[in-house]
């Protein structure tokens, strides 16, 4: 069977669409018409190509984590190494995406939403590199725990508004961002971080992204000869850089797709694991899994890292759920902390806290398998924005 | 006239309603509170939040309407968001509107793509389900969503949420006349960002008339600091809408 979601009214299954205030249709219908016309164009594909080279250096790196392994005693561990891109994450390769997409169709003004900074970084990286109005809304809950990504963006030229309603975090920033563009909307283009949002959101940020899966399929080939692995692993929030792993493997059966979710302080407390204890419901465009009470009022998300800390899941995530292409499963605020510090301690890199919710997993998964076996962890991120969070806790923990 | 239901609080909203009536409005909208109202500006987020917190629940709004509906004949339509309401399950949803003495909804973020089982249920159930244009909306999308909708057709005055400034009151007359020429079906309503006794004279002048909102909430914010009575107020403020 051939993998072909979404379809053209943008549903993956039943999960999807279009749930926006009419304002937003004309120009959903636009921006779906100009992917369209780039995708098919060799100058915009040449121009992508180039940016993804020579500014946010790829290919990122296929790393052997020869200790990781060795300390499971089990499949080989293979780290694609997205946080070796230009502002330490893989979230650049869709805001080069979609700035040239703005460029394409005219557009002068960008807005963005950002939950722990990385997706507002990479945005405003792109807006001064070409030198576009940037407005990045952000939880004023998000703006303390991620003060250097604050700065930073604020370097970059861009405007930091902060979003103050609700719980202060990705979810209030996520309304306001699409408050500013209903009334923006003739000059503005909406920067959308990851695979969430109406159509056809959900399905251009998975194909920008979708580069991690295709190098890492290639590098494999030229490590070890194989053009795939049996595992892939990585962390799911919205879900970008885990649809972005997986998608070209999709229909390939024989290769095993892990999702990690944040359980925050434990499945039974406050947590983040949308597909694992959420049920279906609309929030911010899409059809979705989605944290909410009886009343379908969203409830509020927790983890540590301000990155997964989101009520909603990307549309198509809810898709592999149901239809069991994917599993998903979940690590809590101390596991991921844990295996952080092992992570840092045996491969001398430090992930972020969103991406240590996949290396949290990895013992279990890794163990049970063959030596000739192979598992990718997508290491989708640098753990460097993330240290005063990490030195707090540590210090309470360890008192 | 729209107020959150919940707002100022759950015991109030029913006399309020009343007291609009009594004071001139030609029909009541009754917002359900939802925890991301992504159309609305601040004085209806205010509202909202303000409701969930006081404990209002879907049942509470469906119980107010059905109270206003024993002693009024008054045209009487739910506005809310997606999720609440599949959550309560479309079919119930809509057989608990006619029950309640509902005449119709409106679903800001269920636009004509997303719509076909509300419209099945609606009908259904004898629900008048109301869809909105803005000024955005092209032509022929005009004339189709006019087809769809029941009731009547919410022209959105201005491209932004609920509370909006207004542009160039020209503009926004110019906007509202023509889609008035294409809505062939059903009334044209318009709303957002309407606040004065003059703004409702000039848009009423291109359309089927005008609906109040987020002016209202302002004004029960504004009495309540001055510590002034609200009934009084949301009275006198509806009177002057509606005869200067």
């Amino acid at each position: 069977m051939t993998y072909n979601a979404p379809d053209s009214t943008g549903h993956f299954g039943p999960y999807g669409g279009q749930f926006v205030p009419e304002t937003l249709i004309p120009a959903l219908n636009e921006l779906k018409a100009a992917y369209r016309d780039a995708a098919r164009d060799d100058s915009f594909q040449d121009d992508l190509s180039v940016m993804l080279r020579d500014y946010v250096g790829r290919p990122t790196a296929l790393t052997f984590a020869s200790r990781l392994t060795e300390a499971f005693g089990g499949a080989r561990i293979y780290l694609k190494r997205e946080d070796l891109c230009h502002t330490g994450a893989h979230k650049i390769n869709n805001t080069v995406g979609q700035i040239l997409l703005a460029r394409r169709m005219g557009k002068r003004r960008i807005i963005a939403e950002t939950g722990a900074g990385q997706h507002g970084v990479a945005t405003a990286t792109v807006c001064a590199r070409f030198g576009m109005t940037c407005v990045v809304y952000m939880g004023a809950e998000d703006m303390k725990r991620q003060q250097l990504n604050v700065l930073r963006m604020r370097l970059l030229g861009a405007e930091v508004r902060p979003a103050t309603s609700g719980s202060r975090t990705l979810k209030d920033a996520t309304n306001e961002a699409i408050r500013d563009w209903v009334t923006n909307v003739r000059n503005t283009f909406y920067i959308i971080g990851s695979v969430v949002g109406p159509h056809p959101y959900p399905m251009m940020v998975r194909d920008f992204h979708a580069i991690i899966g295709r190098e890492t399929s290639r590098q494999l080939q030229e490590q070890v000869g194989r053009d795939a692995p049996d595992v892939l692993l990585a962390c799911v929030g919205g879900g970008s850089n885990a649809i972005g792993l997986y998608y070209p493997f999709l229909d390939r059966s024989d290769v095993r797709c892990i999702g990690v979710e944040a359980s925050g302080e434990g499945l039974d407390g406050r947590h983040a694991a949308t597909l694992t204890l959420g049920e279906p419901g609309v929030l911010h465009g899409a059809l979705s899994y989605l944290l909410q009470d009886s009343e379908g009022q969203v409830q509020l998300a927790h983890s540590i890292s301000a990155g997964l800390d989101y009520p909603g899941v990307g549309p198509e995530h809810a898709w592999l759920k149901d239809s069991g292409r994917v599993e998903y499963m979940s690590a809590t605020d101390s596991e991921a902390v844990r295996a952080l510090e092992q992570v840092s301690e045996l491969e001398g890199i430090i992930p972020a806290l969103e991406t240590a919710h996949a290396f949290a997993r990895l013992p279990d998964i890794a163990a049970g398998m063959s030596p000739s076996d192979i598992v990718v962890v997508n290491c989708s991120g640098r753990g460097d924005k993330d240290m005063g969070t990490i030195s707090q806790y540590i210090q309470e923990r360890d008192q | 006239m729209f107020l959150t239901c919940g707002f100022p609080s759950p015991d109030d909203t029913l006399a309020l309603m009343q007291t609009m009536e009594e004071a001139g409005a030609d029909f009541i909208e009754l917002g359900m509170p939802f925890s991301d109202p992504l159309a609305e500006g601040g004085p209806i987020q205010r509202s909202s939040a303000r409701a969930l917190a006081r404990g209002m629940t879907m049942q509470r709004t469906l119980r107010t309407a059905a109270a206003f509906r024993e002693s009024s004949t008054l045209p009487l339509v739910l506005m809310g968001y997606a999720n609440p309401v599949m959550r309560y399950g479309l079919g119930n949803f809509f057989e608990a509107c006619h029950s309640s003495g509902v005449d119709g909804l409106i679903l800001p973020d269920v636009p004509v793509e997303e719509a076909k089982p509300f419209i099945e249920q609606a009908t259904k159930h004898d629900i008048n389900l109301i869809f909105l244009v803005s000024p955005l909306t092209p032509t022929d999308r005009l004339r189709q969503i006019d087809r769809l909708s029941s009731g009547f057709v919410y022209a959105v005055s201005v491209a932004g949420v609920t509370g909006a400034e207004l542009p160039d009151p020209d503009d926004v007359v110019r906007y509202v006349a023509s889609a008035r020429k294409e809505v062939q079906s059903n009334p044209l309503l318009v709303g957002f960002g309407i606040r004065t006794r003059e703004d409702v004279v000039r848009y009423a002048s291109v359309s089927d008339g005008c609906i109040v909102g987020s002016e209202l909430v302002r004004e029960i914010e504004r009495t309540e600091q001055a510590k002034g009575n609200v009934s009084e107020r949301v009275r006198s403020f509806v009177h002057s809408l509606k005869y200067g």
